[in-house]
């Protein structure tokens, strides 16, 4: 257990001392809730929707923490650039602990700045609302917490066993292009997923992040405003996130184990 | 404490260590000694778990690496090549977080990365990033906290490579003081004779994968008839880049063939 404790300890360290990495990291986020949100606004409500800030801001949040937790995991190259890998890899501790440590740590920082990012936007405007869309509903805020929690584990997991995987950098930017955009735009994160046509749909019920988003605009503002209610419903959101992050977290943990160097 | 029996490991068709058998006994600072290229990385990582011997048999306190890593592990301090520091922790963090990895109770953990930082002269330092720390420094700091949880055995992977002469010798002052107070086997490879020579009981010269002499300082330079371990180095590796430098001709036809041989 103290494998664990001190390698999730090591990335709050690591996130707590690069103040400017915290808020270089909202700096994109931020940018797409103000630009966007205030940009495509007036054809949003004209459309009938209501106010984006309040349909992205849910978006956002969940993009700042996919992003933050899959690098987190991807953070594994630098380690092994600098070879600080090694040494965690001939502790005499099961690697499993320091995976999990590693990919916790990160999930942990994640979550934080999903709230920091929660906090942005409430700073823009963005009000959570009650199911029904009447009232301003402080309770939805621990709610929402849940889902980022799952998402940075779920993304954690995926980006530790990304790391445990390529060697070099050149994968990383591959990776950033045809894994971690599409994840974001195809979540749901900036449009409703609905009347988007078959293929489209299909794809977008395969992204693991657009159940993500799906829960934490549902507890957020419970897209009345829409004409539709959730996109999936609260009980899959949380079961499949839940079994997506057991899977996620399994691979990590084999493929970490079969490090050689 | 260490027995390699008949030790091979191939990457696909290249033979990286080819058949090496030795012992080093408890307590002895034996060298490993050879080319760039011979292999004694490649070796060093079998005997650390690290890598997965294509066939052969290691005992490491009686337990092989590979088969009982974590009873291996506990047993052996490694110092890479390279550094394996985290930069973005202070040496202190550095050395608690060896100290809790490899399970050391938290009052010898205090007790024991004190008395050790102080020994290599970075107790000062203790509370800086080690990413501001000068090359020495981080060598001292990674060849502390390998004696940290008291290792039965201290693997060093050419632990001077890139210092200058007066780290050089410090570092060899105190890994040989460890060796004697704590009974420490050191396990060490590198490029500089005189090093070897000097801290080392008992060298082991390697080439092309193939230990070709084993023995102390003294015998290898009576083996080879020469009056310095680098003459002796040199008379049993060969000289085959000065070979090649005399006659470009000669080097190009070397090439050749080798590409050949590799169709």
């Amino acid at each position: 257990m103290g494998a664990i404790y001190i390698m999730w300890l090591r990335e709050l360290k690591r996130y707590f001392r690069s103040k400017a990495q915290i808020i270089v990291s909202l700096g994109q986020p931020t940018l797409y809730l103000l630009a966007l949100g205030f940009g495509f606004g007036p054809v949003f409500a004209k459309a009938g929707a209501g106010s984006y800030i309040q349909f992205i801001a849910p978006g956002v949040i969940g993009m700042t923490v996919l992003f933050s937790s899959i690098f987190s995991g991807m953070a594994m190259l630098w380690d092994r650039q600098f070879g600080f890998l090694k040494e965690t890899l001939v502790a005499p501790v099961p690697r499993i602990q320091i995976i999990f440590g590693r990919t916790l740590g990160g999930a942990t920082v994640a979550s934080l700045q999903g709230l920091l990012m929660l906090l942005v936007c409430l700073i823009a405007g963005f009000r959570p609302l009650h199911q029904n869309g009447v009232g301003h509903n402080w309770v939805a805020i621990p709610a929402a917490g849940i889902f980022i929690g799952m998402i940075a584990i779920v993304f954690a997991a995926l980006g530790s066993s990304i790391g445990s995987t390529i060697k070099d950098m050149q994968g990383f930017q591959m990776l950033m292009n045809f894994l971690v955009m599409p994840l974001f735009f195809l979540s749901g994160a900036l449009f409703p997923l609905k009347n988007l046509g078959a293929i489209l749909t299909w794809i977008t019920h395969l992204d693991p992040l657009a159940y993500g988003i799906d829960g934490l605009r549902g507890v957020l503002i419970g897209n009345w405003q829409f004409g539709f209610r959730w996109q999936f419903n609260f009980m899959l959101d949380f079961c499949l996130l839940a079994g997506l992050a057991a899977i996620f977290l399994g691979t990590s943990a084999w493929l970490f184990s079969r490090i050689e160097v | 404490m260490i027995r390699v029996e008949n030790l091979t490991k191939t990457f696909g068709d290249f033979t990286a260590v080819k058949d090496i058998t030795f012992q080093v006994d408890s307590g002895e600072i034996f060298a490993f000694l050879g080319p760039n290229g011979a292999g004694k990385t490649t070796t060093i990582k079998m005997l650390t778990t690290l890598l997965r011997p294509t066939s052969g048999r290691i005992h490491l306190d009686g337990f092989d690496p590979w088969e009982k890593q974590r009873e291996a592990r506990q047993r052996f301090g490694i110092v890479f090549q390279d550094p394996s520091l985290d930069g973005e922790q202070t040496a202190y963090e550095n050395m608690e977080l060896h100290g809790i990895l490899y399970h050391v109770p938290h009052k010898v953990r205090a007790e024991r990365i004190e008395q050790l930082l102080k020994l290599f002269e970075l107790w000062e330092r203790r509370k800086d990033l080690v990413k501001t720390f000068s090359g020495g420094m981080k060598r001292r700091l990674e060849i502390a906290r390998g004696f940290l949880h008291t290792p039965k055995i201290l693997f060093l992977d050419e632990p001077t490579l890139g210092l200058d002469p007066q780290s050089r010798n410090q570092l060899w002052t105190h890994v040989k003081g460890l060796n004697e107070r704590e009974k420490t086997t050191v396990f060490l490879t590198t490029h500089y004779m005189d090093e070897a020579d000097r801290v080392a009981h008992r060298i082991a010269v390697m080439d092309h994968g193939a230990i070709v002499a084993i023995g102390t300082s003294a015998e290898l330079k009576a083996k080879t008839a020469t009056d310095s371990l680098e003459n002796a180095f040199l008379a049993l590796t060969g000289t085959s880049i000065r070979d090649e430098a005399a006659n470009s001709a000669d080097a190009m036809r070397r090439f050749a063939q080798m590409w050949q041989q590799r169709r």
